[in-house]
């Protein structure tokens, strides 16, 4: 019954196919804040170079993007943004949050920074380190092809399994003075009913 | 206003700055610190005291910011408007420092005499609530406009009061 | 609008009609980071521009009040973080400043040679971002290679490589080592050359001058009257230089020249970078061959730094002192005063003003950021320009979002 195949045919399936392609090429969107931003622009230059691993096309716009890396903290004016980009990036499309701060905050557990990208939009892979070294990094988008090229489906099914649509971490988060700063302020009026209950 | 200063300079060329400023204009000369020279100014007159002390030499404004006395031992006032004034042509420095009290606190801007204080009075606006009189364009420089609170001021916690959360959540189901 | 007084002649009421409004940022990959501009254009000429920050505000000065004067050395690595090493030093330096503590020489070397370290290597990144703006990558990665040395050269000193951490109240972390002081040295043989290589490339590179060459110009009255220190003040003929002016740490007995320029655009911004870059490894060459042997932290009679260990173990003096400090409560002797004490930081004076209440925190730590002044500059430097003149303009102003908006 053995099918006869030439020996430069390999057998596989489509979903992994497709794997295999998507990870080789992963373009990534730098959304670089802070100070990993520089370790950042250290892995793709001279000595490190992240072009060795395959995913070195680094485009600033998110509609070629499929990779987005938050590194450096993100504050609450910067936070729309962050979510404006993820939304514009096409699927397939993953997200790395490098560094502490872009994680859970980091040293700056303040008023304006946000605690962990996390709480607001999806991510795949976190590096730690304050900021990571380009080593690391490399290290997180080599795990994240082997992610990819374990999980992968042609058509994305991988983001429709229940613990991928979850949230990572609960919220939580005193208010108090919040709603009294609301009752003067429209703006934040309109914010908190359009967010619908953060603090749950 | 102009004369006035022009006239003050000639008189005060002999002593130093600070004793003229604060003859001048009422205000208190404070022992140097670390060999800062510095002086307490009253606030209704800063306007004046600040062109005469550009008249003098002060050409560079270094800083502008602001101290939230509020939980300080021994103070008198809650907020202390702080001026770092320097001269390229002779390397002088001077620190003026100009008291407010709540519920208004309100001093002339410092735009006029020099541009620099723009940006660095938005800022202390932004963070400490102080107005500026007279000031072009006083908007928050680095918090967003639906931020209520003066971050800076003492009362204000740390971690905020939830602001940092108040965002949609954003699922693989949205994009 | 703040940048609306000396409006173009273009913008009447008339033309205002045919005026384009681009939103620059905050995204945006010559912005470096997270800054906004939004640009008046009329055709390709920028009209107007109206700069917009706090994408990145973090409250590092609330943060100050929180930590103690040790602790928060590391919130200033990530400030400038092109240069967290001159942040330490400028942090400790104010905070020495208001304690009264007098350094040991060996310190005061040491810190200078790490300053002017990171001197270099902020304006290698400056200047190869101007270089990688305006179309010459290659220039970016000479840049960044020599970064990676000075790197190396921290990572052996303190073992981060990026964010230091390195001073301490009366002193540093960790005194130069042998092999610390080999690389340095080996830095000084080598990066003469690349340098030479970089201007090779650039300098005189036609359509580098072409496009930086006139673009951006500021007066030395606007300089000053707008507060601009730094590389961008003396690239505008303001002889001012914290180094020379107000010696700090060892400066007073190097030889060094302050580098100046009269035109103000970019491009003599760029050539200021590139001269500073020699007369700090200068002051690095002299610093090293005449570093002062001794202790590298103050004594126990100032009860600041951590005894160490030898005299924790064998004497009295040391134990008491080191318990002191290690307690919460004890800590050191801080004045109820205030002061402000500067540095001469890659990107201009860096100064802070601290209030100390006491306690070993400060009651405020207000940190000078230059690039604050130099980003008002913006609108000024951008008006009458070309779109693609805004990336020039802005990389030469070398403006580091974290301590902008800190």
């Amino acid at each position: 019954m053995a099918l006869e195949l030439p020996e430069n045919v390999v057998v596989s399936r489509l979903d992994e196919l497709a794997s295999w392609c998507r990870k080789n090429s992963l373009w990534p969107m730098p959304f670089a804040t802070a100070c990993c931003g520089i370790e950042l622009m250290a892995t793709g230059a001279s000595k490190h170079d992240l072009a060795r691993f395959g995913a070195e096309v680094f485009r600033f716009s998110p509609r070629q993007c499929d990779l987005m890396i938050v590194a450096g903290r993100v504050v609450m004016k910067m936070l729309p943004v962050l979510q404006r980009i993820w939304l514009q990036m096409s699927e397939p499309k993953w997200c790395i949050s490098m560094g502490a701060c872009a994680s859970t905050g980091g040293v700056f557990d303040t008023y304006a920074v946000v605690q962990g990208i996390d709480r607001f939009i999806p991510v795949d892979m976190y590096v730690p380190g304050c900021p990571p070294r380009p080593e690391q990094l490399i290290q997180a988008i080599i795990d994240l092809q082997d992610k990819i090229q374990r999980e992968g489906t042609i058509t994305g099914r991988e983001f429709d399994t229940p613990e991928r649509q979850l949230r990572k971490r609960a919220l939580v988060e005193a208010v108090g003075p919040l709603e009294a700063d609301a009752a003067r302020n429209p703006i934040l009026q309109r914010r908190l009913a359009e967010a619908g209950a953060p603090h749950a | 206003m102009d004369e006035h200063s022009a006239g003050a300079t000639s008189a005060a060329a002999a002593t130093p700055a600070r004793d003229g400023v604060a003859d001048l204009f009422g205000g208190t000369r404070q022992p140097p610190f670390r060999g800062q020279e510095r002086v307490d100014l009253p606030a209704d007159r800063v306007r004046e005291a600040f062109r005469f002390l550009r008249d003098d030499g002060y050409d560079l404004l270094v800083d502008v910011t602001c101290v939230d006395y509020l939980e300080y031992r021994g103070a008198k006032h809650r907020y202390g408007l702080v001026y770092l004034l320097a001269a390229t042509a002779d390397n002088r420095r001077l620190t003026v420092r100009v008291f407010l009290d709540d519920p208004a606190p309100t001093v002339a801007s410092a735009t006029p005499v020099w541009p620099a204080a723009n940006w660095l009075e938005r800022e202390v606006w932004d963070m400490f609530g102080i107005r500026f009189e007279g000031h072009p364009d006083l908007r928050r420089l680095l918090l967003p406009e639906v931020f209520t609170a003066h971050p800076l001021r003492k009362d204000y916690p740390l971690q905020g009061r939830g602001e940092r959360h108040n965002f949609p959540i954003l699922t693989r189901d949205d994009g | 609008m703040s940048i609306a007084e000396p409006r173009a002649a273009a913008a009447t009421k008339r033309s205002e009609e045919y005026l384009w409004t681009l939103n620059f940022g905050p995204q945006h990959p010559a912005t470096h980071t997270t800054l906004r501009l939004v640009l008046q254009l009329e055709g390709e000429r920028v009209v107007d521009a109206m700069p917009e920050m706090g994408y990145l505000h973090s409250g590092f000065e609330k943060i100050g009040e929180h930590l103690t004067f040790n602790q928060y050395v590391t919130v200033t690595d990530r400030m400038n973080y092109i240069s967290p090493m001159a942040n330490n030093v400028a942090w400790h330096h104010a905070v020495e400043t208001l304690l009264g503590i007098e350094l040991t020489p060996r310190c005061k070397v040491i810190r200078t040679i790490i300053a002017e370290l990171a001197r270099i290597s902020d304006h290698l990144l400056c200047n190869g971002a101007v270089g990688l703006d305006t179309g010459a990558f290659t220039f970016f990665l000479y840049g960044f290679y020599q970064r990676e040395v000075i790197y190396d050269i921290f990572e052996t000193l303190c073992g981060a490589r990026f964010t230091n951490s390195y001073t301490r109240v009366g002193g540093v972390s960790h005194d130069f080592t042998a092999l610390v002081i080999e690389k340095i040295r080996s830095f000084l043989r080598t990066f003469p050359k690349t340098l030479d290589d970089m201007e090779r490339l650039l300098t005189r590179n036609r359509i580098f001058v072409e496009r930086t060459k006139g673009v951006g110009v500021l007066s030395r009255e606007e300089a000053i009257a707008r507060g601009a220190t730094g590389p961008v003040a003396r690239a505008s003929g303001v002889t001012r230089d914290l180094r020379k002016d107000e010696p700090y740490l060892a400066y007073a007995d190097y030889d060094f020249r302050v580098c100046c320029a009269a035109a103000g655009d970019c491009y003599a911004r760029y050539l200021v970078r590139m001269q500073e870059m020699r007369e700090s490894l200068r002051i690095v060459e002299q610093a090293l061959e005449n570093l002062p042997a001794g202790p590298v932290n103050v004594g126990i009679d100032q009860r600041t730094a951590l005894p160490a260990k030898a005299q924790v173990y064998s004497t009295i003096e040391g134990t008491i002192s080191h318990f002191e400090l290690a307690m919460s409560n004890r800590g050191f002797e801080v004045p109820c005063a205030e002061s402000y004490a500067a540095i001469e930081a890659p990107n201009g004076e860096l100064g802070f003003y601290v209030v100390g209440d006491g306690s070993d925190r400060a009651y405020r730590a207000r940190c000078r950021p230059p690039s604050v002044l130099h980003f008002a500059l913006f609108p000024y430097l951008i008006r009458g320009h070309t779109l693609s003149d805004v990336v020039a303009v802005l990389g030469s102003l070398n403006i580091i979002a974290a301590e902008l908006d800190r």
